[in-house]
């Protein structure tokens, strides 16, 4: 077994024990996410709060963990959305070839100049006001799926060309292989790898987005806990003195987007 | 040769003595590029900020008395209507480019002042009713202005009017204030020099001011702006947040310096506008008295005041902050929070508490959406404790933070929201600055704003009595109606008042003479009398 393998095995172990102590967030702690102990506030870890509390006196340990599960769980999903839309319009791209690959790569082109940032604020602020927080969170997420497409696009078109251009495929027409044939049997199957990719690579990403937005008071709304407005209880570092369980959060993202890096294909794999 | 030797150490140990007196240069930070640089057309803080710095004016508002003092005007008589003001000017004073002032000037600038082309906002106060604004100059040393109807607080508004050179070739960078404009660059800093001709003295005749100028650094961001006052590189910060504040106080609690509650407060309203795209059943909660009332009840403000500014911030109850010493009303009483009055006021308006639930006489479960501003750590904040005092009578509230434009269409367009938490920027002593907040048909009437006709009794009220203090002549009677308008709103609730935020500064301890206050600018109003000291580690290199 080789390093790299080891170290995906463990990335892996350490991603799901991370997702099992998220799912049982509930079993784990005792605490809700949004209660406040307004009597210890900025309280230092202790065996009543393993992580301390935050400024308003909620359990920094529980809101770690309902935390992970927001931003652990919907990730993956907002990145199954973006990588779904970019495979089916990169795959249309790269295999029709010519003005449809042209006006969808423009699309694509267009869709990345745009400031997400903005785009983002704008489609936030168009949102009814009365949806329950989680539907709130969920739309976050939702948005950020429908609009992270255009980068795996390019990559997806290109992959799709380079197969479109292949001897099998040449030899897969040439006995009369129909379209859906062609789609489903030959090009499909050899797209997985840089669609998975693209789906790992996505994560993170969509992890990172969510904490800007956070920051920004744009992602998952209080009292709802995120990694990203976690995050947020460092602006006042100096108060990480006094509670290092603060730096949780950070820790735990870094942790996360190293094990999704690991467990990432790498180049030759993918080839 | 060792005489040359004693002469040096002389000049050494007498320099910081003579430094202490005159010169030096302050330097502290802008929070934006200013705009103008014409007193008359500021409508930002930057440019407010230079207005004081530079602007002379006629009847200054000591900002730690709050008191009008003489300035360019030696006495002043207002007329038994309250539409004319007499003023006698001081003789003898020029501006910083060495033209005379003279009675042609005070005309000049309220010409440029009610110019409708120039939209004044500052000229806006001053606009009373129908007609043109009469200036008549009798002597040179003498000035009459005549209104066309009463103007409240007329000698007050004068504190804002930075007086213009009408013959100047300079225009409006000649000035009559402390200093002058010697150096803009955009986006970095403002170099203001010391106005050799500034009419002011110190009570041992010697004229002011003490510094010799002032540097001010274009810095929108707060962090850094911090930074650097820690590293010595600013003497002085106009404003701070409590965490700023708390960490300035452990390093050295001698440049953190706290004024006291300040006139700012946060509130939050409901909204009560009847063709708001909202619920009937939530609409009839909104107008309900009993409901805000009982909603006012439930929020603990101390809590608010402890963790969220640090204990930096006093318990608001009604729209005047008792900073302004003369116009808050200091008889309503200080209410308690007590969630059991909250229930005790719903159950009376109506409303059922069972299983932690609070239900109307419908059946409705009580739930709501506060919006406010995105990326304002403070206010999420209030609103997540919010959440939980109101969970304790059974309301479910949920918090939506919008970026700003978004908010305001909300609130001045669609009006498509439940309930709001702002703030409110009080820069006026006098409650005509706030007409337009109370007055049913004003803009910023929040909750219900540009009524053509008032829409409950109350608010009719306090419309006849904001237009009746606004044309009453003596303060005291002005005083007894605005403390009537107080106490309907604080019976009313249609804005909960949250908290006054504590006005808290920092100045080195090199400045010499700082004093902050209350009132704007806080940290620097008295800035002609403020001396720049060196600080200790260069006085030890000098030596």
């Amino acid at each position: 077994m080789s390093a790299r393998q080891i170290l995906r095995i463990a990335a892996t172990f350490l991603l799901s024990g991370i997702v099992l102590l998220a799912l049982a967030a509930g079993l784990i702690t005792p605490y809700s996410y949004a209660h406040q102990f307004r009597e210890v506030p900025n309280a230092s870890p202790s065996a009543t709060h393993l992580l301390g509390t935050d400024g308003l006196g909620r359990d920094l340990f529980a809101r770690l963990l309902y935390g992970t599960r927001v931003s652990l769980l919907l990730a993956p999903a907002a990145a199954l959305l973006s990588t779904l839309i970019a495979g089916a319009l990169g795959g249309a791209a790269g295999f029709l070839g010519g003005w449809s690959e042209k006006a969808i790569l423009a699309i694509a082109d267009l869709s990345m100049a745009a400031p997400l940032l903005f785009v983002l604020i704008a489609l936030r602020a168009m949102l009814p006001l009365d949806v329950a927080p989680l539907l709130s969170v969920i739309a976050t997420f939702l948005i950020l799926g429908l609009l992270g497409w255009p980068a795996s696009l390019r990559v997806i078109c290109a992959a799709t060309r380079d197969v479109r251009n292949s001897d099998f495929l040449l030899l897969a027409r040439s006995t009369g292989c129909g379209p859906l044939r062609l789609i489903f049997h030959q090009i499909f199957p050899n797209l997985r790898p840089a669609l998975l990719a693209q789906f790992w690579v996505s994560i993170p990403v969509f992890i990172l987005t969510e904490a800007t937005l956070s920051m920004l008071g744009l992602g998952v709304s209080e009292p709802m806990p995120s990694w990203g407005n976690l995050l947020r209880g460092l602006e006042d570092f100096s108060a990480v003195g006094s509670n290092p369980g603060r730096l949780a959060p950070l820790v735990m993202l870094t942790v996360v987007v190293i094990c999704f890096q690991i467990i990432l294909p790498a180049q030759e794999e993918l080839g | 040769m060792r005489s040359l030797k004693l002469l040096f150490l002389g000049c050494f140990l007498i320099a910081p003595a003579t430094q202490a007196q005159s010169g030096g240069v302050l330097h502290f930070c802008l929070h934006g590029e200013p705009r103008t640089f014409n007193p008359i057309l500021v409508d930002d803080e930057a440019s407010e900020n230079i207005r004081y710095l530079t602007g002379g004016v006629l009847i200054r508002l000591n900002r730690q008395t709050q008191a009008l003092e003489p300035a360019l005007a030696a006495s002043w008589r207002v007329s038994k209507d309250g539409r004319k003001i007499t003023l006698q000017l001081r003789t003898g004073l020029h501006f910083s480019d060495g033209t005379p002032f003279t009675s042609e000037d005070v005309a000049y600038t309220m010409k440029q002042l009610m110019d409708p082309q120039n939209h004044s906002a500052t000229g806006d106060a001053f606009r009373s009713g129908e007609g043109a604004v009469d200036v008549q100059i009798p002597s040179a040393q003498t000035v009459a202005i005549t209104f066309p109807a009463r103007v409240a607080g007329l000698e007050q508004l004068l504190d804002q009017v930075a007086i213009l050179s009408a013959h100047s070739p300079k225009k409006e960078m000649a000035v009559l204030g402390p200093f002058y404009v010697s150096e803009y660059k955009a986006g970095a800093y403002v170099e203001l020099k010391r106005n050799p001709n500034y009419w002011k003295r110190d009570p041992q005749g010697r004229p002011l001011p003490y510094l010799d100028g002032l540097h001010l650094d274009i810095q929108r961001n707060r962090d850094i702006e911090l930074l650097r006052f820690r590293r010595g590189e600013l003497q002085l910060i106009n404003r701070l947040d409590s965490e700023s504040y708390v960490r300035l106080q452990k390093e050295d609690a001698a440049v953190a310096r706290n004024a006291g509650a300040g006139l700012d407060s946060d509130h939050i309203w409901f909204n009560q506008i009847p063709t708001a795209p909202l619920a009937e059943y939530k609409k009839a909660w909104f107008r309900s008295a009993q409901f805000r009332k009982a909603i006012s009840a439930a929020i603990n403000r101390d809590d608010l005041c402890r963790l969220v500014f640090l204990g930096y911030a006093k318990p608001a109850y009604g729209p005047v902050s008792p900073a302004n010493r003369f116009w808050f009303n200091s008889t309503l009483p200080v209410p308690k929070h007590d969630p059991q009055t909250a229930l005790a006021l719903l159950t009376h308006a109506g409303f059922r508490f069972a299983n932690d639930e609070l239900r109307d006489s419908a059946g409705h479960r009580v739930e709501f959406t506060l919006v406010t501003n995105s990326g304002n750590a403070v206010r999420e904040k209030i609103a997540t404790m919010l959440q939980q005092d109101l969970a304790h009578v059974g309301i479910k509230m949920n918090v939506v933070t919008l970026d700003f434009p978004s908010l305001i269409e909300r609130m001045t367009r669609t009006f498509d929201y439940e309930a709001c938490l702002l703030g409110l920027v009080n820069t006026d002593l006098d409650p005509n600055g706030q007409m337009t907040v109370w007055l049913s048909s004003g803009e910023n009437h929040q909750w219900n704003p540009s009524q053509k006709t008032p829409a409950t009794a109350w608010e009719a009220e306090i419309d006849a009595l904001m237009r009746e203090q606004a044309t009453a002549l003596a303060d005291k009677k002005r005083k007894e109606q605005f403390d009537r308008v107080q106490q309907i709103i604080y019976e009313q609730q249609p804005f909960i008042y949250l908290v006054n935020r504590d006005v808290l500064t920092a100045v080195s301890p090199t400045v010499v003479g700082a004093a902050p206050t209350v009132l704007n600018p806080p940290a620097f109003w008295n800035v002609d009398v403020l001396q720049v000291r060196p600080a200790t580690s260069e006085l030890g290199a000098q030596k």
